[in-house]
């Protein structure tokens, strides 16, 4: 089921900071990964993500729910480049019919998923430890989002554990009525159409009443908002996105220093 | 009626269906996840074929275009149902939303070439095969840089874009068609179009 | 503080060829306390909106006109605060004091000032929790009243009501309606939108009835509109006081036992329960809000696993699948023998036209195509739904939905009928006729099972009650 449970002690020093600093941060650190394919790099970062966890108050036993689907993304890459690997440099190891594995490929499937692992980790960390009232805030105050269309989507995004509930009232709803699909894959695609169609209707139904409602208590009336919820974007805030590009630049020097850098574009 | 809106400027109700779209794929591709673990192995032999199920994930930024017809709907919808995944805990974390903001871009432009006048199938066609196509190259350029070029990278991103142009394109037209005739849409230019009851 | 000037009123929605509601003159002065009543679909929910300032010029036509103080209502915003039937879409954030500051905030209200008075509100309507508890976390009725202090915190002058109370039990509905009472200052103008006349009277002190085809029908005080045409109103649909329904008492004795539960239960939603229906008996399961009622009318239709005792069910049910548990049945085997009706008749819909809607149980379950036609025009016969038998089930109004979803599950004349709510924000007239169809069905021989917080309901139907505690 789908719940929106805080998964973190909110309470932790970088649990604590900024939202907006949080999410730039997971951004600049995902975006400097992504621009190498070596292995050294992404392994210093995913080192140094593992050993920021405490800082963030996350236990590695939530991150390993969160991120376990990551693991099979890994399985996927070793498979795809082992059939389609684009050089099969190196030393061959397994030679069966067109399927021949080498030790360039080895090492180009690890590089892969560190990176993979190493561009995904940030933003699940932030996101594990955000509350969407206070990052909605956060945009409007310190990114300068628009306060209307911030506060819209955070009014919509309270309505996501009410739609998974009525998910599944609507399968059941089905059934009552002698609709079900058996092992027939292609009745299973129907029914899955004809719900995700009454979802959807009835979230529209219900996104219409909350925006009667919103504009009923003043939404968009043209007044100036206050704010009644202050966030602070201070110093450590920043030193958090300044730490998070000096630590993934650092990764990087040392992949070229060593030998190993090579670069997604060139 | 009028085919479109008087004014570009968004009222509250676009911006919470917009967003309440967004949240309703959130939860339909968390669904649509159960179900295809369930019906999966058919494509361990052939990866790039899974492309074909690309367009699912690139409805809402068609649908929210067609339905309300502004500036920015198609990027806003695709943007916010990436945030909200992340916030939901997919396991691409922050990523998924540039990749949204992009998929999102490619409707947007669709819709901005026929000036937010035109939102018919040809239209809803192009936006699909726009979105496809930004998914395709972020894919093409970020994840699928090495594997081979003629048996996977090319395949894999023709397929996405077909996909998207008939799934999303298409798809989301008839939607949003089907969605007017439950009087859900009442509110919007989307269901000006349907005879009165 | 504020009053109300509407002047040959009409509103017609976009998409719609009927008035919504037309012909309306109505004058309210400030602190005057209104109970605004008609059947359903005479326009009473679209007058309050219109009031409200919450009918966009682009959203259908209006005739006449609408004044707050001598101001368009789109323009006084301010001066009105409305509450509307259905508390969870009109919370806005996810944390409680969060929500009634929302309000505070779109008005520009000086941040030094918010917090003292969201915590006077909440004061005000009773809401027993920190400002910090989640909104998903409240009950109905806490929902509600937090609906309606985040109106009260913004002083409104005009105080719009519509239905409030529907969906609670009625402790709850006492809360608000003591809340509502308790939280208005003396200069407030009230209109209430309200079908149980009886529960609204100790609010008000007029009422206002709107005609279904346009105008005012009748506008005094209780005693005088009631007293003039109390019986034409209640033909009509209003539930006048003083006018009890006839009980349907059960003809015959009870017959073999159908279902049995067996310390069923379902952690943490619903704690172990006995229970035995028998065919020819109506039984009422009630409880407070989030005892577990509708979490026990899904397991009793075989719709979710119990996740602690067996639900059986007998031989005269089942024949030889009595030896396996309904919720493994295959769908079409168990809406032949067990029909279930949803509290929200919307989940329900799986086709594009009322007919479908009805023909799809039957052909589901094998009816040959000519018996199917005489079973579905003989329900929409029954249930007045003729005239829509090619419209959407989506576009009916709240009392038609209603009446269709319990049509679906009648069309396969399921022997034991289970339904959740079936009466909630009815008007008289169809109440009247649910309370008939489901006698009759008792009468037939059938087994039928309701969930219901509706007294009357209970009085005038049920054989036999089951009260659920809180889980
Ligand atoms: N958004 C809408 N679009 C189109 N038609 C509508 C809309 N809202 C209401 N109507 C129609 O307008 C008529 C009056 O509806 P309204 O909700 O005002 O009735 P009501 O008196 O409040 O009824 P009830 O007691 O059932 O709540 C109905 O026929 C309804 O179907
Ligand atoms: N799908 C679900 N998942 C988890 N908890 C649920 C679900 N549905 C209901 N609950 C919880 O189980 C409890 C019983 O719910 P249920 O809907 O059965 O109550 P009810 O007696 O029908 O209440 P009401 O009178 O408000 O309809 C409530 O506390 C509710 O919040
Ligand atoms: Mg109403
Ligand atoms: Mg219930």
């Amino acid at each position: 089921m789908i719940t929106l449970e805080p998964v973190a002690a909110p309470d932790a020093p970088l649990a604590r900071r900024n939202p907006v600093a949080k999410l730039a941060a997971a951004l600049v650190f995902s975006f400097i990964m992504i621009a190498t394919l070596d292995p050294v790099a992404p392994a210093i970062a995913v080192a140094v993500e593992l050993a920021v966890l405490p800082l963030f108050g996350v236990r590695f036993r939530v991150l390993a729910r969160r991120a376990w689907p990551l693991l099979l993304g890994a399985v996927g890459i070793l498979v795809t480049l082992v059939l389609f690997a684009a050089e099969r440099s190196g030393r061959v190891l397994v030679e069966a019919g067109p399927v021949v594995v080498t030790s360039g490929v080895l090492l180009t499937a690890l590089g892969l998923v560190l990176r993979m692992f190493a561009v995904a980790l940030p933003g699940v960390i932030v996101f594990a430890t955000t509350d969407p009232t206070d990052l909605a805030d956060a945009l409007i105050q310190n990114a300068k989002a628009p306060a209307r269309f911030a506060i819209g989507a955070l009014a919509a995004f309270r309505l996501v554990p009410l739609l998974g509930q009525e998910w599944q009232m609507i399968s059941l709803a089905r059934r009552a009525r002698g609709v079900d699909a058996g092992r027939n894959p292609l009745a299973k695609l129907r029914l899955f159409v004809s719900t995700a169609f009454a979802l959807l209707v009835g979230a529209i139904r219900r996104g219409t009443r909350l925006a009667v409602a919103m504009d009923a208590r003043g939404f968009d009336a043209g007044t100036p908002r206050t704010v009644a919820r202050r966030q602070r974007f201070g110093a450590a805030d920043g030193l958090l996105i300044a730490g998070a590009a000096a630590v993934a630049g650092a990764a990087l020097t040392v992949s070229v220093l060593l030998g190993t850098f090579r670069p997604l574009i060139g | 009626m009028k085919q479109h809106p008087a004014t570009n400027r968004w009222r509250t109700i676009d911006i919470v269906v917009a967003a309440v779209i967004a949240v309703a794929f959130g939860v339909i591709f968390w669904a649509w996840g159960l179900l295809w673990r369930a019906v999966d192995p058919a494509f361990a032999f052939f990866p790039a074929g899974q492309a074909v199920m690309y367009g699912v994930w690139l409805v809402p930024a068609v649908l929210g275009g067609l339905i309300i017809r502004k500036p920015g709907a198609a990027l806003f919808c695709e943007a916010v149902a990436a945030t909200i995944s992340a916030l939901l805990g997919s396991e691409w974390g922050g990523i998924t939303i540039v990749q949204g903001l992009i998929q999102g871009l490619g409707a947007e432009l669709a819709f901005a070439a026929f000036r937010y006048r035109s939102f018919r199938l040809p239209t809803a066609l192009l936006a699909g095969t726009l979105t496809g196509l930004g998914a395709a190259l972020f894919d093409f350029f970020v994840w699928n840089v090495d594997y081979a070029l003629g048996s996977y990278r090319i395949p894999y991103a023709l397929l996405t874009v077909v996909s998207a142009a008939i799934i999303a394109g298409v798809g989301g037209w008839y939607l949003t068609r089907a969605l007017a005739g439950t009087g859900a849409l009442d509110r919007f230019p989307a269901a000006r179009d349907r005879t009165l009851v | 503080m504020s009053s109300v000037l509407v002047r040959g009123f009409g509103w017609r929605h976009a998409g719609r060829r009927a008035w919504a509601v037309r012909g309306v003159d109505l004058r309210v002065e400030s602190g005057e306390r209104v109970l605004l009543l008609g059947p359903s679909g005479a326009g009473k929910s679209t007058l309050l909106a219109a009031l409200a300032g919450l009918l966009p010029e682009d959203s259908g036509e209006q005739e006449g006109t609408v004044e707050i103080d001598g101001l368009d209502p789109r323009k006084g915003r301010e001066r009105v605060g409305i509450v509307f039937q259905d508390p969870e879409s009109q919370l806005v954030m996810a944390r409680s004091g969060d929500d009634v500051a929302f309000g505070l905030e779109n008005r520009g209200v000086p941040a030094g000032e918010i917090w003292p008075r969201v915590d006077e509100a909440l004061r005000r309507v009773g809401f027993p929790y920190h400002r910090d508890r989640p909104t998903a976390a409240l009950s109905g009725g806490e929902q509600q009243r937090l609906a309606l202090a985040g109106v009260l915190a913004l002083r409104p002058g005009l105080l719009l009501l519509d239905e409030p109370t529907a969906n609670l039990d009625p402790a709850g509905a006492a809360l608000v309606r003591d809340a509502v009472a308790g939280a208005l200052d003396a200069d407030t103008t009230l209109i209430l939108v309200e079908h149980r006349v009886a529960d609204a009277l100790p609010l008000v002190d007029r009422v206002v009835v709107l005609e279904p085809g346009g105008g005012v029908r009748a506008d005094g005080t209780p005693e005088a509109v009631f007293g003039a045409h109390g019986d034409a109103l209640a033909a009509e649909g209003v539930w006048v006081p003083g006018r009890p329904v006839p009980p349907r008492r059960a003809v015959a004795p009870a017959g073999d036992l159908l279902l049995t539960a067996d310390r069923l239960g379902l952690p943490p939603r619903l704690a172990p329960t006995d229970l035995g229906v028998r065919a020819g008996e109506a039984l009422a399961v009630l409880g407070p809000n989030g005892a577990g009622k509708s979490t026990l009318a899904l397991l009793l239709g075989g719709l979710l696993r119990p996740g602690a005792g067996t639900v059986t069910a007998s031989p005269a049910l089942a024949g030889p699948d009595a030896r396996t548990p309904p919720h493994r049945w295959r769908a079409p085997a168990l809406a032949r023998r067990i029909g279930s009706v949803f509290q929200d008749p919307e989940h329900q819909f799986v086709t594009g036209t009322v007919f479908d809607e009805l023909a799809l149980g039957p052909r589901r379950t094998g009816s040959p195509e000519p018996a199917i036609r005489a079973t579905v025009d003989a329900l929409l016969a029954r249930l007045r739904l003729e005239r829509l038998a090619a419209a959407n089930p989506y576009t009916l109004s709240g009392g038609e939905a209603r009446r269709l979803s319990v049509a679906t599950a009648l069309a396969t004349a399921p022997r034991l009928l289970i339904c959740d709510e079936p009466t909630f924000g009815q008007d008289r007239r169809t109440w009247l006729e649910l309370v008939d169809l489901f006698a009759e069905q008792r009468d037939g021989g059938h087994g039928v099972v309701t969930v219901t917080h509706d007294p009357e309901f209970v009085a005038a139907l049920a054989d036999r009650t089951l009260t659920l505690g809180r889980a």
